[in-house]
């Protein structure tokens, strides 16, 4: 009997001393944590994407806390809602937040690109670039390996198996720009989701002069500065054979889209063009007629 | 015992169908396409402009940078465009493309047959006259040979090592040149012992050309600080370090220059091409390109004009053969795929090989089964299949431990894996990130 007594408390007397000395040291050494960078970090999203540009929602919620404003934080996943609720508990502004998507700019798909090579090597995009310009003529379009689609953590773009491109899901896509540092051809952009999701953008990132990009993918940027004459916002830049649109500038009046001689200017979720209003004359809109009669899915190839 | 490098090597089947074939001229071509960039270093800048009427040997680009080298005209003729032109990894490139006009050369060029041994030049104005003459490395690697020439401050050469070894399966340039040009080669050999200013000189022949060895030794008679060197056969002993453990047992430090051991290596072509441009003042315009397969009518060794389409040269050799599914430039061990056979040959193109279509398939991918063949195989003492794993995963910092930037990019690896993994093509996914990596930590 007496042996239990004194196993149990000299067990219980080191336990003691030990939880005293452990306490004194603690209260020491104590690392004080802003309370509300635990609340904040509860309203993130915690996939730790990166897309914030702080390592992990962890750093982002401390950088939230230790801010004087919110301009310019922006939780790409979240979004306003995250970011409103993170504003509620810090008590401070949430900065003005436009919602971005990723835009995958190659409209090489099999039809419109054929293929002059075989690879046979390793099956993605990074080792693929590094050895050659890829299985068709045009040495800056999409590879098709997918290394996007293996960067994405959020399942939001996917390589069609049909035209062999990747095609965005705009309700999964956080716009962390992952796919944006995976894709070795620099193919995807992060640009503004716009008004009711619709956008304007140049599919295209190919270099190459006209001919010679026309005769790789008959759905390329030949270069050809319509588009530029056409804009009357000043919002198209035709630089190295390639036109770009800036999605600040553009106010997606179409008109690009219209007189691009190649279909390289996807319109996103417009609705079906009207016919032709009477007022205007017919001579001039015979020649878009037959582009306008044939809309095409722009919503697929997001 | 014959001497060969210490660590690792492979043994591919040697395939030389074309060896003992005698040089023979290549036609020219109606449209010649000279690459701005056919060299390592910053790509020349062009002196000429179009319209202009150029003979062979007329500067065409200067060197734009201290490692780059001059480029001239391998054709007579008029320049019709300055424009691009798709090199053998598929991207438009800029290049100068001649319309061909007869076969005109340059006056101060020696078209002559006669063999000149003694050199009258001093050191530096062999070097200028090798910068000048745009004479590069020919065994593939392209370096600017007047760079090499000039060592680093610090650093001496203390023996010129000559590369005959020709490791590279199908390739036979070489091997014939030694067989035509043997007395050129030597006093090539002369001129670049002066210019490094060392007193001897070794040539090292892999012993699968024993008529070679026999040829130079009896040459090199004549010559008291030439010596030939015989090695045993083992890819890829061609490699710069390599040829240096074989030959004076001294390894080159990891990261470091194979100066750092006291030698100079040039390859045999190399040699050649510095006896014309010092004893005959004539550029580099054309090269021995050994053009063969297995289903190929005709494997030859044709001395071809930089510029000429490989599709022609394929031409001269019997036509290309309906089950070629891959061509590659250079040897199939380094050598790479090009995208179209309209591509024009280069400064480094030694070898044009038609792969057959059941060769060249790609056996299936299998899992790593760790028999560690590629560690035993890999010639500068790394574990490929550490790096590859590092690589997939993109684990940078772990490949940089593991030495990645000292893979040579041999193939030995990829070779010998049992599992047919592409261990090469990860390594220098590897290898191209880390060197950025570095790079960037350098600058800052």
């Amino acid at each position: 009997m007496s042996l239990v007594w004194i196993a149990t408390l000299s067990l219980g007397g080191i336990g003691a001393i030990s939880a005293i000395i452990l306490y004194f040291v603690a209260q020491k050494f104590k690392v004080y944590e802003d309370p509300r960078n635990g609340q904040v970090e509860a309203v993130l999203p915690g996939a730790n994407c990166g897309g914030c540009g702080y390592p992990g929602c962890g750093g982002f919620a401390a950088a939230c806390v230790k801010a004087d404003s919110l301009d310019g934080m922006l939780c790409p996943v979240g979004g306003a809602p995250v970011m409103a609720k993170i504003a509620a508990i810090l008590g401070k502004e949430a900065g003005e937040v436009t919602p971005k998507v990723a835009v995958v700019r190659c409209n090489g798909t099999c039809a419109n690109r054929k293929k002059t090579s075989h690879y046979d090597g390793a099956k993605t995009c990074a080792i693929e670039a590094s050895l050659y310009s890829g299985e068709t003529g045009c040495s800056y379009g999409c590879l098709g390996n997918g290394d996007c689609e293996n960067a994405c953590a959020f399942g939001a773009i996917r390589i069609n198996p049909e035209t062999r491109l990747p095609e965005v899901d705009e309700a999964l896509c956080t716009a962390c720009g992952a796919c944006v540092k995976a894709c070795p051809k620099g193919i995807i952009e992060l640009r503004n989701k716009g008004p009711k999701s619709r956008r304007m953008y140049v599919s295209c990132v190919n270099k190459d002069k006209g001919a010679v990009a026309r005769k790789a993918c008959s759905a390329a940027c030949i270069g050809c500065g319509k588009c530029a004459k056409e804009c009357p916002f000043d919002a198209i830049t035709v630089a190295n054979n390639v036109a770009y649109i800036d999605y600040q500038k553009c106010r997606l009046c179409r008109k690009c889209e219209a007189v691009c001689p190649t279909g390289a200017i996807h319109a996103v979720n417009f609705p079906p063009r009207k016919p032709a209003e009477p007022k205007v004359d017919a001579a001039e809109v015979k020649p878009i007629m037959p582009q306008a009669e044939a809309p095409q899915t722009p919503a697929e190839n997001a | 015992m014959l001497k060969t490098f210490r660590i690792g090597g492979v043994h591919p089947p040697e395939n030389k169908l074309s060896a003992g074939q005698a040089i023979i001229n290549a036609e020219l071509p109606k449209q010649a396409v000279v690459m701005l960039s056919q060299h390592i270093g910053a790509p020349a800048q062009a002196v000429v402009a179009k319209g202009d009427k150029v003979k062979v040997g007329t500067l065409l680009a200067q060197a734009g940078g201290f490692v780059s080298a001059n480029i001239h005209s391998p054709v007579s003729g008029t320049v019709a465009k300055i424009d691009t032109a798709v090199d053998a990894a598929g991207y438009q490139r800029p290049a100068i493309i001649i319309d061909v006009e007869g076969d005109e050369w340059e006056e101060s060029i020696d078209r002559s047959e006669t063999f000149v041994k003694e050199c009258k030049l001093d050191a530096k104005a062999i070097i200028d006259r090798t910068k000048e003459c745009g004479i590069v490395g020919l065994g593939g690697a392209t370096f600017p040979t007047h760079v090499k020439l000039l060592p680093p401050p610090g650093m001496t050469a203390t023996i010129l090592i000559i590369n005959a070894v020709e490791c590279e399966p199908y390739l036979t340039s070489d091997h014939q040149l030694m067989m035509e040009k043997g007395e050129e080669i030597l006093v090539g050999v002369e001129i670049l012992r002066k210019a490094i200013n060392v007193d001897r000189a070794v040539i090292g022949i892999e012993n699968n050309k024993p008529d070679a060895i026999k040829h130079m030794k009896e040459l090199a008679a004549d010559y008291p600080a030439i010596e030939i060197c015989p090695l045993k056969v083992k890819y890829p002993q061609g490699g710069e370090k390599q040829l240096i453990d074989a030959v004076i047992r001294r390894q080159v430090p990891s990261g470091g220059l194979p100066i750092a051991t006291g030698a100079v290596v040039q390859n045999v072509g190399t040699a050649f091409a510095v006896y014309e441009a010092v004893q005959k003042n004539k550029p580099l315009v054309e090269r021995i390109v050994t053009v063969t397969g297995k289903s190929l009518a005709k494997p030859s060794n044709l001395r071809v004009r930089i510029g000429t389409p490989i599709s022609q040269l394929i031409d001269m050799c019997g036509g290309l053969p309906l089950d070629t599914e891959k061509v590659i430039s250079g040897g199939p061990m380094m050598g790479k795929a090009v995208v179209s056979t309209d591509m024009a040959t280069t400064k480094g193109c030694s070898g044009v090989l038609l792969i057959r279509d059941l060769e060249s398939r790609r056996e299936e991918m299998q899992p790593c089964i760790r028999c560690a063949k590629c560690v035993s195989a890999c010639p500068m003492g790394l574990a490929p299949n550490v790096l590859a794993k590092a690589a997939t995963y993109q684990n940078w910092e772990c490949a940089e431990e593991e030495h990645v930037m000292d893979c040579i990019e041999c193939g030995s690896c990829s070779f010998t894996c049992p599992a047919h993994r592409p261990l090469l093509d990860f390594i220098r996914q590897g290898k191209a990130k880390v060197g950025a990596i570095i790079r960037s930590r350098n600058a800052k």
